[in-house]
């Protein structure tokens, strides 16, 4: 019973686009700063255009990123979400790439399980000299979740965490 | 360290269905170190639940407390106002916390949200195995600092018996043979002279086999409480 509603609203999303086609997803990216970061940065020198609904966290590495930032975006709005660190081998830290893939991996199994659907969070690699890549990930993230629709944690009533 | 891993989300959703309000409660010591009930386990899974009812558009509000240790009533109580003002708590904690958490508030409803596993360590960052079953009577002098309760499938006292193969147990391919590594452990000291006597049958009583344990130290005891 409870698996046919889930499904039942996994499908809403869908419906949702033909009814709402002015939908602008709300989509935050987790940038590393020694690529990532440095390329939206590139990008924006460049005068290349992407959404402008992306919004970017700085962090040291993107192996900073914790499932719990995932899931956080996630309940406060975020309609997507993706991580974005140094291509393979090009990690400053080393191996900060690949452990950030891994718990991009774990939280789309999150995802999954709560409903919201893994296909909402991505990790990409890229070097900072990659301004049109960046605007492309961007780009590519906000049409994905443009057919997805909104997630479906939002117009409820929300429930903040409370801190015992 | 006492390893668990986190009971699967259906499960727990299941579990904690009739109660609106729910304070999900971790634990400092063990299975914060075995990443199954710590903190950061603590704000994921209420993180996912929050989420999940969401979707599902289920009220159910979710707090949140981590305290040292689930298993001494210092700590417990002093997390008493939120655990009495919550309709039940799924504690990640231990076995051994969750029966502390009703021992001392008798009328709190109380779930585990963990498995509890074995006695282990890490052998590297996510992966643990088990080391001690707390028999209660301990041998590993006799066999070379390795438990050959806890490590052996048949917890053989005079092993290996015939289905160690390569340094492996039968059972899986995986399980190093408790008595091989004795073997090998035994002959890097020079003492494989161990072997040749016979570890007379265990005394099981003071074991999980025999009745609730209990230890009782006079000399600790608090003055007044203690019975001469």
């Amino acid at each position: 019973m409870n698996e046919q509603k889930v499904v039942a609203e996994e499908k809403k999303p869908v419906q949702t686009v033909i009814v709402d086609p002015n939908f602008e997803p709300q989509i935050v990216a987790l940038c590393c700063t020694y690529c990532a970061y440095a390329a939206a940065d590139l990008a924006g020198s460049m005068r290349l255009q992407y959404p402008a609904n992306t919004k970017i966290v700085k962090l040291p590495c993107s192996g900073r990123t914790d499932i719990i930032h995932i899931l956080k975006a996630f309940e406060d709005g975020a309609d997507g979400v993706f991580v974005a660190g140094c291509e393979e081998g090009s990690c400053h830290f080393v191996s900060g790439n690949f452990e950030a893939r891994r718990r991009v991996k774990r939280a789309k199994q999150i995802l999954d399980q709560a409903g919201i659907g893994g296909e909402r969070l991505e990790m990409f690699n890229l070097s900072a000299a990659h301004g049109a890549r960046f605007a492309e990930i961007a780009t590519e993230m906000a049409e994905r979740i443009r057919k997805l629709g909104p997630s479906p944690v939002k117009n409820k009533a929300p429930q903040k965490a409370v801190t015992a | 360290m006492i390893v668990a891993e986190q009971k699967a989300l259906e499960k727990i959703q299941e579990m904690i269905k009739p109660y609106k309000k729910v304070l999900v409660m971790g634990c400092g010591t063990c299975v914060t170190v075995c990443a199954a009930g710590g903190q950061k386990e603590v704000e994921i899974l209420a993180s996912t639940m929050r989420l999940a009812n969401q979707v599902k558009g289920t009220p159910q509000e979710f707090a949140e407390k981590t305290i040292t240790r689930q298993c001494e009533w210092e700590y417990l109580d002093g997390a008493a106002e939120e655990i009495k003002s919550s309709d039940a708590v799924l504690s990640l904690g231990c076995g051994v916390g969750v029966q502390a958490i009703a021992e001392r508030f008798p009328s709190v409803i109380v779930l585990p949200g963990l498995n509890t596993q074995f006695f282990g360590l890490p052998l590297e960052q996510g992966v643990w195995a088990e080391r001690c079953r707390g028999c209660g009577d301990c041998k590993l002098d006799r066999s070379a600092g390795i438990c050959y309760i806890a490590r052996c499938a048949k917890s053989l006292q005079n092993g290996p018996c015939g289905g160690s193969v390569n340094g492996k147990c039968e059972v899986s391919k995986d399980i190093p043979c408790a008595w091989h590594l004795i073997y090998e452990r035994l002959k890097t000291l020079g003492q494989l002279e161990a072997l040749d006597e016979i570890i007379q049958p265990k005394d099981w009583s003071p074991s999980f086999a025999g009745k609730p344990r209990k230890i009782t130290r006079e000399d600790l005891r608090i003055t007044g409480k203690a019975k001469a």
